[in-house]
């Protein structure tokens, strides 16, 4: 029997390119047919609802903006045992913590996927409330999706292109072109931030 | 300097300065500072939203329908209960009905969320600040057998075997240098009271709720056709319901209802046989650390929830309470209208955010967003790279709700106060219930632990709530009504030019309301406030501190440096968010940096 595969994006979409992982799987739904033994998951900035597809899962791959202190848009696939100390690499962001969590929980239970590969992608820009991703790291979606389906190949998963079904993805009002286009001007939408949240390079 | 309140708290920011200082940004970072006297009393204590949250503004110009969608994604956690309350005020401004049906499922969902909410709260964050799993390896697995069994004799998992594997699993885990989830305790601080024995018991039942939490959430996805993010629907529930046939691909059968109704039955039991029992047994433990009261003796705010009948929000109608209790009055509860312009009203004179009017109060509905990022004088240390914040200023991202100038603590212990207060005769059972089993006096209530207990106590009503509502969306359907949404005036064309409208809903950590307006189709202002705005805000014009200043006053910390009595006031108002602390000496240099879940 094949292995199952779950391929998660995680982030926040309203946060500019914290939005990266999320966007990753919806472009691979929407580009590429995969084989019934894989999931594809936007998993948002949720914890502990995401254990029960880990648990299911004996391969998973995740998409994340990621800060390795790299240059904007760099992107970095790490795997194994690197996985959950990468994903708490700085306190930045909306979600690594908790699913660090989600990960060190699902060990503590005994049925953490035996693979995990990690495809993160250096943000340019989080403190943009209602923001989209920014042209470096939109840029980054079709390699870091070359990535995945590169190791898929590896492990036997073959990718056709065409589309792949999720009832797992995001509602269609908040799909990446709509929501990109249906954004407020600057002069209705706030957009500054709080710059203590990124405190001097320490 | 000492500065008495209007509501009542003695300000002494004299002593050593004390920041801790959260780093998630879930539904808002906070950051919260406190000066400490010689004894390690808290004396101040100042409540930072550290980032700004314009959701109001990014859903400018969206369809309203769409609305749910945005407002799912505000928060890790209460997801649905920001689309609930997203659908219910777009329904409110338009004057859509939801049939009976959707009542019930939407009852159920959102009882199901406060149930697992509140289990994943109590094991999964704040146990481990009355809990010690570290302590928990040097205990007697037959004695813990025994304690469960006197603790709790109605829970199968209880035999010394059951206790050994787990504690053998611990070991493992600790051992292969992945503390992970444990690692930033202080477990050697005396504030921590258990015996090896319940904490073993406690960190078991850790485990436990981890299982069951995964099956809670099935709810929603039979309910809301996924999760995590379920689907909502204005004028209704998206979920056709067909269980006479096989029907459309989704739709509610026989066979999801009998798994609903499992689930119900495992929370039910789970509640009665597990978390209870644990409240009441680690509660035992600590009844003489009964700090953390701060508002909820004398300012109470509810805005009820859980309608018997679908379009019907009026108090006597709601199995959650609704109500204000300002004055530590407790005789007299007093109705709320969230319509009312005088009656919630948000300011901003110690928040980021400046009005067209200096010192005015605004209702939601005419609420503005314009940020003002400003800091004080006394401020130590630089714009980006706050040391000390200046709480004479403008100093937080939150803005300050009051009700009727009143500041309010809102959430499980105000509802059930609020409750209480009114006679609300299952809330009524229950907090006499426990008071009698623990020997405590109703003053025990105005407290962390209080407030820790109410949760457990609601978790409970609300299964038994859940089973109610699913008996009865069972007997419709047996009736032959099958309707689950409403979609006659789903078309734009059919909606007034201008409308304006208001959802509320009783979210795990407390009131929370969204007030809309649409023109012409589309949002043309749209405001949350949110329960950790209520309970995290900063003081208003007349300097009365909110829910999270009032209660970490007069705390006495044992070890300043490490504290766990700041987390566990803090963490029992379940506010979403996880913190860093940083400790610091009195000339700002940082002592230790210690993250904290």
């Amino acid at each position: 029997m094949s292995d199952t595969v779950l391929i998660l994006g995680i982030g926040n979409v309203l946060w500019a390119d914290e939005g990266f992982g999320v966007r990753c799987v919806e472009h691979l739904a929407r580009n590429w047919e995969l084989p019934d033994n894989v999931t594809l998951l936007d998993g948002g900035t949720q914890g502990l609802y995401l254990l029960p597809f880990l648990e299911e899962a004996d391969v998973l791959i995740v998409f994340d903006a990621v800060d390795y202190g790299l240059t904007p848009g760099t992107m970095k696939i790490v795997e194994g045992d690197e996985v959950p100390q990468f994903m708490g690499a700085k306190k930045m962001s909306l979600h690594q913590t908790g699913f660090q969590d989600v990960i060190a929980t699902a060990t503590l239970m005994g049925y953490c996927p035996e693979t995990l590969i990690l495809i993160g992608c250096q943000p340019e820009e989080l403190e943009d409330y209602g923001g989209g991703l920014r042209d470096v790291v939109a840029a980054q979606i079709e390699p870091a999706l070359h990535v995945a389906l590169t190791k898929l190949a590896q492990m036997g998963v073959v990718a056709k292109p065409g589309r792949t079904h999720s009832d797992l993805l995001a509602d269609a009002s908040i799909m990446h072109e709509t929501y990109e286009a249906g954004r407020p001007s600057e002069e209705d939408a706030c957009r500054i931030g709080d710059d203590r949240f990124f405190p001097a390079a320490e | 300097m000492v500065v008495q309140t209007p509501n009542g708290f003695n300000l002494d920011d004299s002593g050593k300065r004390i920041v801790v200082d959260p780093v998630t940004r879930i539904e808002g970072h906070m950051r919260c500072e406190v000066n400490v006297d010689d004894e390690g009393i808290i004396r101040n204590a100042v409540s930072t939203g550290t980032m700004w949250r314009g959701l109001e503004v990014i859903l400018k110009g969206r369809d309203p329908r769409d609305a749910w969608a945005f407002t799912e994604r505000i928060c890790g956690v209460c997801t649905g209960t920001h689309a609930l309350t997203s659908v219910r005020a777009v329904e409110d401004a338009l004057g859509i009905t939801i049939p009976d049906n959707a009542n019930s499922i939407r009852n159920m969902m959102q009882l199901n969320l406060q149930i697992h909410d509140h289990v994943v709260h109590f094991y999964h964050l704040h146990a481990l600040d009355w809990v010690n799993p570290v302590n928990a390896l040097r205990a007697d697995p037959k004695a813990t057998s025994e304690l469960q069994q006197t603790v709790s004799p109605s829970h199968p998992l209880s035999s010394p075997g059951y206790f050994r594997d787990v504690q053998n699993r611990l070991k493992q885990f600790v051992e292969s240098g992945q503390l992970g989830l444990f690692k930033n305790g202080y477990w050697d601080n005396p504030a921590y009271k258990l015996p090896p024995e319940a904490d073993l018991m406690a960190t078991t039942h850790y485990l436990e709720a981890l299982d069951l939490q995964k099956e809670i959430v099935k709810v929603h996805t039979i309910f809301g056709g996924k999760n995590p993010h379920p689907n909502w629907l204005v004028g209704g529930v998206p979920c056709p319901i067909n269980v006479h046939s096989t029907g459309a691909v989704g739709a509610i059968n026989m066979e999801r209802l009998n798994l609903v109704s499992s689930i119900i039955d495992k929370c039910i039991e789970f509640n009665k046989n597990v978390y209870l029992p644990d409240v009441i047994a680690i509660g035992g433990f600590y009844k003489n650390w009964l700090y953390g009261g701060g508002l909820s003796s004398q300012a109470c705010l509810a805005y009820g929830d859980i309608p018997e009948n679908p379009n019907d929000f009026s108090p006597e109608q709601l199995y959650l309470p609704r109500g204000a209790i300002v004055n530590g009055d407790l005789s007299t509860v007093h109705d709320v209208d969230v319509r009312d312009p005088e009656q919630i009203q948000e300011f901003v004179d110690h928040s980021w955010y400046e009005y067209a009017e200096k010192g005015k109060g605004l209702h939601p509905w005419d609420g503005e967003t314009e940020a003002k990022f400003e800091l004080g004088p006394n401020l130590k240390g630089t714009r980006t790279n706050i040391k000390e914040i200046d709480e004479g200023a403008k100093y937080s991202w939150i803005k300050a709700p009051r009700w009727k100038g009143h500041a309010m603590e809102v959430g499980p212990l105000a509802r059930y106060i609020v409750g209480y207060a009114n006679g609300h005769e299952d809330i009524s059972d229950q907090v006499n219930g426990l008071l009698r089993t623990m020997d405590l006096p109703v003053d025990a209530l105005f407290s962390t632990l209080g407030r820790t207990a109410a949760r457990a106590l609601e978790s409970e009503y609300c299964g038994r709530l859940q089973k109610y509502f699913f008996d009865k969306l069972v007997t419709n359907i047996k009736n032959g009504d099958e309707s689950t949404a409403n979609v006659a005036k789903w078309d734009p064309s059919t909606w007034p030019k201008e409308a304006k409208g208001v959802g509320m809903t009783e979210a795990p950590r407390g009131a929370l309301g969204h007030w809309v307006k649409i023109d012409s189709g589309r949002i043309e202002n749209y405001q949350c406030v949110v329960p950790t705005t209520w309970n995290g805000s900063p003081r208003d014009s007349q300097g009365n501190i909110g829910a999270f200043e009032a209660s970490l006053m007069n705390t006495k910390m044992e070890r300043p440096e490490e504290p766990v009595e700041i987390l566990r006031t803090l963490h029992s108002f379940d506010p979403c968010l996880a913190c860093s602390t940083h400790v610091m000496s009195p000339d700002g240099d940082e002592l230790t940096t210690v993250k904290i879940r």
